[in-house]
């Protein structure tokens, strides 16, 4: 498939536990548009989360692999890899993840920062508007709500204009009604800033908003609605 | 943006926001750099006013000093110097002062003075003009403490001999030496022209002559000495110029700062120890940013490179603010130290030490954090996704390895350096290294008993706080290591003091004489004798005393051996060679001897005479038993051969001799005698050796209680500042404590928050914190306390070669003192837990 962003082919993670094998993903394979926006349902310990470090670059894999916007990610080392995740990825966390120590406006520069971008100041605080937290730029994580901390992570995530954003539960420390905010404000810098979207979630409500859903079950893929 | 810019912004981030964290860790550091930089600067300092006032300390371009009269050789010789340089003489000797209005007796050091001495710098008196009064008639300029010593005034009469002076003036300052020279007696200036008619030239006199020569600005001081020098080894007389002397006080003063720089060096060591742990604490805490960095695209470097960045700011911050404080603290010093050193010291600026400091301060603290913050690589961007279900492993890779060599040479070279020896810096390290690694293996005993042992049927508030020493992310290792570290090195400190206290003072024990009579004329002895058994005073001795010197030694004539050496001081023992010999004879060993080699012999007259020499004088003069050496006796020949070799106790206020002859073959040479008694009460004391100076005036007395308290007070007076450069680690330690105490700060007070909302009440909580507190404090301190043990007897027992005596309750004291600070600093820590609400706390997080 050569207009895919992501393609993953025969993707499997083992992991050693107490001398045994425990095999967590097998033999996964899909592909991903540019633009496209892809929700992956499963319950807990289906393999969402590693799916998504696999996707990520974060982890290898066991078997298979990935490509991400025609790099294929095994023959990568790992700081090769570092510099492609600051080039075309994004991220936003469950937990969050703003570095503590930063002031919101210091947490969304980073990932520019990384890039080498000269404007990153202005662009994070211009960031930082869009998801609606103008005047909050010198405030420290602490400082700020949970809905407040995850819009900080959603603009550090599109920041760098990244080719993929990966969100995994984004919402699942925030009320129903913050965390649709958070959803609304995903949708929409993906499709005004054409990012694909890959979340990672078991709420349904959330995944019905997405293009595409893939539904994970003991490391494989149940149902894919591309497919169907 | 490039990567380093990156780093360096980053790196600025995270030092402004925890900065009262990173103040702590630069206090740190800086109290450990102000330590090294007060020493080096003031050692800096020393040298240079020692190289401003060396000329004024010998008061000449050159001298001349021997241990007997100039032979028509040497005056032979000054003449032709005299030609062109103009000379002085000072003859000094010990002799009893003696005022007849208030009846005061004291031995004093006497110098005679002939000629315009001192030629640079000044004596000063009060009044000025009683120096160039001195040789107008029969005056006397004395040290002002004889004054109070014997109750005078000027214009009081001394009587010295036979001679009577009339008290002119006092010495305000003058020409000295380090150490206690004079500790013996005050010095007191006579005109040489006088010193006949005191008569205390006599027999067996210990006297020095010396001959001070001013060179025309066109005569080299140094070529002169080389000319003369070899010249005047043969005739037992040294030569010393201004540059010798500033070479062997520079020696002896940068020995005194290397050893206080230990001190110094010591701190910095353990505020190394502080960082590291709390890098260790550091690194655990970031782990989550750190993997978050990685997942936004930062390598492995960057993120090293972050936190490689940061340490370094801080080590450089923390080593500025330390010189700035060590540049301040300089000044306490020679104020420390006075009357150890003979020179004014001004404290300057001194670039160097400045600058070795921070170079040191920077350079031990990046070290001592590059090995916890190498972790920092292996930390995986997973760790963004889920929380670690391991703790972050240290890679022992080529780096890790790199840097903990690097950190063991390290801290070697700057001890060497710092000591200026080998050996010594090697010892100290290893000493150090050997503290930090027993401590560190209690704190892991400590956590493991903690773990395992505690009974299940003790109250819930003590396992809660004694729970906490083993829970993860626990300091208890940083805290034993700060708290034991210190408790150690006060407990070392208190030890060696108190056992070289207790050696001087148990010469002055029951029984033990505390009273000389030396230089007694055989014809006086049995007058003396009488007068001290009327006295109602017990009487040890007599001891013969005979003067001799070496003339030959295993066939070779000193004069040879004197002057085949190479350098300014000669062969190696050369001292052994040049000195007047004071030996005795006797049938038997004493208390302070023990034979190592050969056999005592109590043999009647023999040709060549038998000889037990001291096992040191054996060494230098290279000398065995069978070996021969030839005396001169008063200008006699007098042939010997050594039976045995004699360790002496020379620390035993008792007449001891390097060379005892067996009876026989000095009972007819010329001798003097030495008689020892004992009288408790100081002002009976007084007036007996009064009553000496009066009836036999060329006698002399030695009040061993006086000698006692002058070295009593050197003692203390290095101990002084020794505990002042001591208190930079004890310090240094207390910032540690405090450190690794706020690291965990807010998980106390969340953990106390959630006991209280579960219903702890206020005392319940501040039981856990004493219970985990008084552990700590319990187990650093007495572990710190056995090791200041086993430290302080092996310096007591092989640095100053005395007996070792324990004293117990001082010691109880320190280990209760320290529990209690640990327990208070503790308790200080904790307040917030009990002063938030319980609500307030838990919705920070």
């Amino acid at each position: 498939m050569p207009d895919a962003i992501l393609h993953c082919h025969s993707l499997g993670r083992t992991y050693q536990s107490g001398g045994e094998d425990l095999t967590v993903l097998k033999d996964i394979t899909f592909s991903i548009e540019p633009g496209e926006f892809l929700a992956i349902l499963g319950p807990s310990g289906s393999g969402k989360t590693t799916l998504l470090s696999l996707l990520a670059g974060l982890d290898r894999p066991s078997a298979g692999s990935v490509t991400l916007d025609g790099q294929e990610l095994n023959s990568l080392t790992e700081d090769q890899r570092a510099r492609l995740r600051a080039e075309k990825v994004g991220f936003v966390f469950q937990s969050f993840q703003l570095i503590p120590t930063l002031t919101a406006q210091e947490n969304v520069q980073v990932p520019l920062e990384l890039r080498g971008e000269s404007n990153s100041r202005i662009r994070a605080r211009e960031l930082l508007g869009w998801v609606g937290l103008a005047g909050r730029e010198h405030h420290y994580p602490a400082q700020l709500s949970g809905g407040e901390q995850q819009r900080v992570a959603v603009a550090r995530g599109f920041s760098s204009r990244p080719r993929v954003l990966f969100a995994d539960e984004p919402t699942g420390n925030l009320d129903a009604a913050t965390g649709a905010t958070i959803i609304e404000l995903m949708v929409t810098l993906n499709r005004d800033l054409g990012t694909t979207l890959v979340l990672v979630t078991h709420d349904l409500d959330l995944a019905s908003k997405a293009h595409r859903t893939i539904r994970l079950a003991d490391g494989r893929i149940i149902a894919d609605s591309a497919a169907a | 943006m490039t990567g380093l810019a990156f780093i360096a912004r980053m790196a600025g981030r995270e030092l402004k926001a925890a900065p009262r964290r990173m103040a702590l860790l630069m206090g740190t550091i800086a109290v450990g750099v102000a330590a090294l930089v007060a020493i080096r600067s003031f050692t800096d300092n020393l040298r240079s006013s020692v190289q401003q006032q060396a000329r004024a300390l010998l008061g000449a371009d050159l001298s001349f000093s021997a241990r007997q009269e100039p032979s028509r050789r040497v005056e032979a010789l000054l003449d032709t110097l005299g030609r062109r340089a103009e000379l002085a003489r000072v003859t000094s000797f010990a002799g009893m002062a003696y005022v007849p209005r208030t009846s005061g007796a004291r031995l004093v050091q006497v110098a005679a003075v002939a000629g315009r001495y001192p030629f640079y710098g000044e004596i000063a008196t009060q009044p000025r003009a009683a120096w160039r009064d001195l040789q107008a008639g029969r005056h006397v300029i004395v040290d002002p403490t004889l004054l109070t010593a014997l109750n005078a005034r000027l214009g009081d009469t001394l009587v010295l001999g036979e001679a009577r002076f009339a008290i002119t003036g006092t010495i305000q300052s003058a020409p000295s030496e380090v150490g206690f020279r004079f500790a013996v007696g005050p010095r007191i200036y006579i005109a040489a022209q006088h010193l006949g008619a005191t008569n205390l030239l006599g027999f067996g006199a210990r006297v020095q002559y010396e001959i001070f020569a001013k060179l025309p600005s066109d005569v080299s001081a140094q070529q002169q000495a080389d000319r003369y020098r070899k010249l005047l080894a043969s005739e037992r007389v040294r030569v010393r110029t201004v540059a010798d002397d500033q070479r062997n006080l520079n020696e002896v003063l940068s020995k005194l700062a290397g050893y206080l720089g230990l001190l110094a060096l010591m701190a910095l060591l353990l505020s190394a120890v502080g960082v590291a742990s709390a890098a260790v604490v550091f690194v655990r805490q970031r782990s989550e940013s750190v993997a978050m960095l990685r997942c936004l695209g930062a390598t492995a470097g960057q993120t090293f490179g972050i936190y490689l960045a940061e340490a370094a700011i801080m080590s450089l911050v923390g080593s500025a603010a330390g010189a700035l404080i060590g540049v301040l603290l300089q000044r306490v010093l020679p104020a420390l130290l006075q009357g150890l050193i003979p020179v004014e010291v001004t404290p300057t600026l001194s670039w160097p030490a400045i600058g070795l400091g921070v170079g040191m301060g920077v350079w031990v603290a990046l070290i001592a954090t590059l090995l916890p913050l190498l972790s920092v690589r292996s930390i995986s961007p997973m760790q963004a996704l889920r929380r670690p279900y391991q703790p972050i492993r240290t890679r022992r890779d080529a780096w890790w390895v790199g840097a903990s060599v690097a950190l063991a040479v390290s801290a070697l070279l700057l001890s060497v350096y710092q000591v200026g020896s080998w050996r010594q810096g090697a010892l100290f390290t290893a000493g150090v290294a050997l503290t930090i690694a027993v401590l560190w293996i209690t704190a892991v005993a400590l956590t493991r008993l903690m773990r395992r042992r505690i009974p299940e049927q003790w109250p819930y508030v003590w396992k809660q706080g004694l729970a906490n020493l083993y829970r993860p992310a626990n300091q208890t290792a940083t805290l034993i290591l700060a708290v034991g570290f210190g408790a150690f090195l006060l407990g070392t400190l208190y030890l060696v003091q108190h056992n070289l206290l207790h050696q001087l003072r148990s010469t002055g024990g029951p029984a033990r004489p505390n009273l000389v009579l030396f230089d007694i004329q055989p014809d006086q002895f049995s007058a003396i004798a009488r007068e001290v058994s009327e006295a109602g005073l017990p009487l040890m001795g007599p001891t013969p005393i005979v003067p001799m010197r070496i003339r030959s030694v295993k066939g070779r004539p000193v004069s040879n051996l004197l002057s085949a050496g190479v350098g300014r001081e000669g062969p190696p023992g050369a001292w052994a060679l040049r000195r007047e010999y004071r030996s005795t004879y006797r049938d038997s060993i004493v208390a302070s001897e023990r034979i190592v080699e050969g056999t005592w012999t109590r043999a009647a007259p023999a040709v060549p005479a038998r000889i037990s020499i001291e096992q040191e004088l054996a060494r230098d003069l290279d000398v065995t038993v069978g070996d021969e050496i030839v005396w001169d006796v008063q200008g006699v020949s007098l042939p010997s051969r050594v039976t045995s070799v004699r360790e002496v106790d020379w620390a035993r206020f008792e007449p001891n001799f390097f060379v005892v002859f067996a009876p026989g073959t000095l009972d007819r040479a010329p001798q003097t005698l030495v008689a020892l008694t004992r009288i408790v009460d100081p002002g009976k004391r007084g007036a007996f050796q009064r009553q000496i100076a009066e009836r036999f005036p060329n006698v002399s007395a030695l009040d061993l209680s006086l000698l006692q308290e002058a070295l009593e007070r050197l003692v203390s007076r290095v101990a002084l500042a020794v505990r002042f450069m001591a208190l930079f680690s004890i310090g240094v330690g207390i910032l540690v404590l405090v450190g690794a105490l706020a690291t965990s700060r807010f998980q106390r007070i969340r953990e106390g928050a959630l006991l209280r909302t579960l219903g702890a009440t206020r005392s319940q909580i501040f039981t856990v914190v004493v219970a985990e507190y008084l552990a700590l404090g319990l187990f650093a301190s007495v572990v710190a306390i056995l090791l200041a043990i086993a430290a302080g007897w092996a310096l007591a027992r092989f640095v100053f070669e005395g007996s070792f005596s324990l004293p117990a309750v001082p010691l109880a004291g320190l280990v209760f003192g320290v529990i209690a600070l640990t327990v208070l600093v503790g308790l200080a820590n904790s307040r917030e837990v009990v002063r938030r609400t319980p609500l307030e706390v838990l919705r920070e997080q």
